[in-house]
């Protein structure tokens, strides 16, 4: 008897499962079609590129395409590891990205603790309107405002230097010079906008950490010391993790830029190499192994910093 | 400490206010200034000889004022295909963008939604890791739009983390109307479009001026995909008048002595030009900034 009922429960039970799932099917059928065209953009535009990535591994050829081309047993790794350029690459990136994130990094913070001082509404709301500009302007005509002011022939800043030093100085055309321009003006672009999230963690201090600071007869330097950037600290910790994890990003537009033969033994960095190699070269096995080995470690450090996340603050920056 | 706290009793004001305040003023003061003098330079050499700026080039205020440069600008052929081609690219990829995204977020917001966790999965992925510039070079040579303007829009079209931000947006909106209107029959598809979409305004709004203000901004995936000259946007166009010599091409054809717009100037204007639009939908931004702060990169 029992035997029987259980044979008799399992073998209806798949037709009743598939029954159920085609009436919910048919119930939340607008649902699944409204997901269809999101569906169909990821795995096109985000899952078949990734599967082109076996050009990596292969003597990538025009006619057979990536499903025929030959495998070449890591041959464009072998190459790309015992390349001193890859490395030359490979150093300016971190170089300068590291360089970045310790000069630029502290800006923000700071600007958003002076703004916070400020009591007069009006002054802070159009300080606050001037200094995001820059952050909604392309960097073409941002670069090109900076190449006329930094210009040897005719550039304000050179105009000043010389009336103060006697000299000019070759701020484009100089590979000293070069990651001061990109870091330069990186603070100009974003470090005002990078304000707005530190002012978010702000206007979160509840007020009456003030005033009981005052009531003990604390100074206003001491409310900033002890209430003010304590109460910023999650914040700065979420905003340096995400910084670490985008490390590898140096940004394409601005250096191709400011990029030229007289600079390019430090302005040569991951993205304008992958485009001049595959790209313009034509070189496109290698250059496709050479944005693999980017996006892994990009990957890896992303996972680090998401891990660190967790450990630090029990939550995790990506869901 | 006692004596200064007896000090700050009379006046009402200390040596830690003054100090800080004259500290925070200066700076925020200078940085602000120093972000937008560089736009009112452009702006005023853009309408004054060359000369001019030779004689005195830190004064502000021109003595003359000439419209020559933007005559020849406006004359260029390419600065006007550039301009049509941005127009579409921002206003075509917005469009698109949003509707992609309010219909992909929607079903995923649903906790009975079977497949949602695989889909959500999917987009995680994809913060982590990308094929990268040439398999994305491939697929574009692959659907065959090399050197067409759907190059541009589509792969920006939509991300995670805007995906993300909808998602949460949506989950935030009271679930009473749409539980209301389930019970009157309503289908899944009018529930999105009469309850939830008109909801979701203000974050469309933010997004939608940020996506737009993104595609106009973007020169990258331009250059990549579009060789032919007339495809071009606008900001490659102004990349070639002020890094390469395209200003000097805009007055080819006239003879030496009429070439009187000096390219330091036309670059100046070219600079004008494009970037106009922005300053126009500048204002409007300046309302979402605060939503803004969202985008800025944390949560909750």
């Amino acid at each position: 008897m029992r035997t029987e009922t259980l044979a008799a429960a399992t073998s209806k039970k798949p037709n009743n499962r598939l029954r159920e799932l085609g009436a919910y099917l048919v119930k939340k059928r607008y649902l699944y079609l409204m997901s269809i065209p999101g569906l169909v953009y990821i795995i096109i535009f985000k899952y078949v590129p990734m599967y082109g990535i076996m050009m990596a591994f292969q003597d990538f050829n025009f006619k057979k395409g990536i499903f025929g081309s030959p495998f070449n047993n890591f041959a464009n790794f072998k190459q790309l590891f015992t390349s001193d350029i890859f490395y030359n690459v490979f150093l300016n990136s971190i170089t300068l990205s590291v360089m970045r994130l310790i000069i630029t990094f502290p800006i923000p913070i700071i600007l958003a603790l002076l703004l916070n001082e400020i009591k007069l509404k009006y002054f802070k709301k159009f300080s606050q309107t001037f200094m995001y500009l820059p952050h909604f302007i392309s960097w073409v005509v941002l670069g090109g405002i900076l190449t006329n002011f930094l210009s040897m022939n005719d550039g304000l800043i050179n105009f000043l230097i010389e009336y103060l030093t006697g000299k000019r100085i070759n701020f484009l055309g100089s590979a000293e010079w070069f990651r001061a321009v990109i870091i330069g003006s990186s603070i100009w672009k974003e470090a005002g906008w990078g304000t707005i999230v530190y002012l978010a963690g702000l206007s979160a201090i509840n007020p009456d950490y003030y005033e009981a600071a005052t009531v003990d007869g604390a100074n206003r330097y001491q409310k900033l010391w002890y209430i003010t950037i304590p109460g910023l600290a999650n914040t700065i910790v979420v905003m340096l993790i995400l910084a670490v994890g985008g490390l590898m990003n140096n940004g394409f537009e601005q250096i191709y830029l400011f990029q030229n033969g007289l600079n390019i033994s430090v302005s040569d960095v991951f993205e304008t190499y992958t485009y001049r190699i595959g790209i313009v070269g034509g070189r496109y096995s290698y250059s496709t192994a050479v944005g693999l080995f980017q996006s892994v470690v990009a990957a890896i450090m992303l996972f680090s910093a998401n891990y660190v996340s967790n450990k630090i603050r029990g939550d995790s920056l990506l869901r | 400490m006692a004596n200064l706290a007896r000090k700050k009793n009379a006046i009402g004001i200390g040596w830690d206010d003054i100090s800080l305040s004259g500290l925070a003023y200066f700076i925020s003061g200078l940085f602000a200034i120093m972000c937008v003098i560089p736009f009112i330079y452009v702006i005023v050499y853009s309408l004054s000889p060359y000369s001019e700026y030779l004689k005195n080039p830190f004064s502000l205020i021109p003595n003359k004022i000439t419209f020559e440069a933007y005559e020849m600008a406006f004359n260029y052929q390419y600065l006007w295909s550039g301009y049509k081609n941005t127009i579409f690219i921002a206003v075509v990829g917005t469009i698109c963008s949003m509707i992609l995204l309010v219909l992909t977020a929607y079903p995923l917001t649903k906790n009975d939604f079977k497949g949602r966790k695989a889909i959500m999965t999917l987009w995680i992925i994809t913060m982590f890791f990308s094929g990268g510039m040439i398999p994305n070079y491939f697929l574009m040579r692959s659907l065959n739009l090399l050197n067409n303007l759907w190059a541009i829009v589509l792969p920006g079209l939509l991300g995670a983390y805007n995906l993300i931000l909808m998602m949460n947006y949506i989950k935030g909106l009271p679930t009473s109307l749409e539980e209301a209107a389930l019970i009157d029959g309503a289908n899944d598809l009018q529930v999105l479009f009469k309850v939830v979409l008109p909801l979701c305004l203000p974050i469309l709004a933010t997004l939608g001026l940020f996506t737009i203000v993104g595609y106009w901004n973007t020169y990258f995936s331009s250059i990549i995909y579009l060789t032919k000259r007339e495809k071009w946007p606008l900001q490659l166009v102004l990349r070639e008048i002020v890094f390469e010599s395209a200003a000097n091409e805009m007055q080819q054809g006239m003879a030496a002595e009429e070439r009187i717009v000096q390219p330091f100037t036309l670059k100046m204007s070219s600079i004008v030009i494009a970037t106009l639009p922005i300053m126009c939908v500048y204002p409007f931004l300046q309302k979402y900034f605060m939503a803004g702060l969202v985008l800025g990169g944390v949560k909750e």
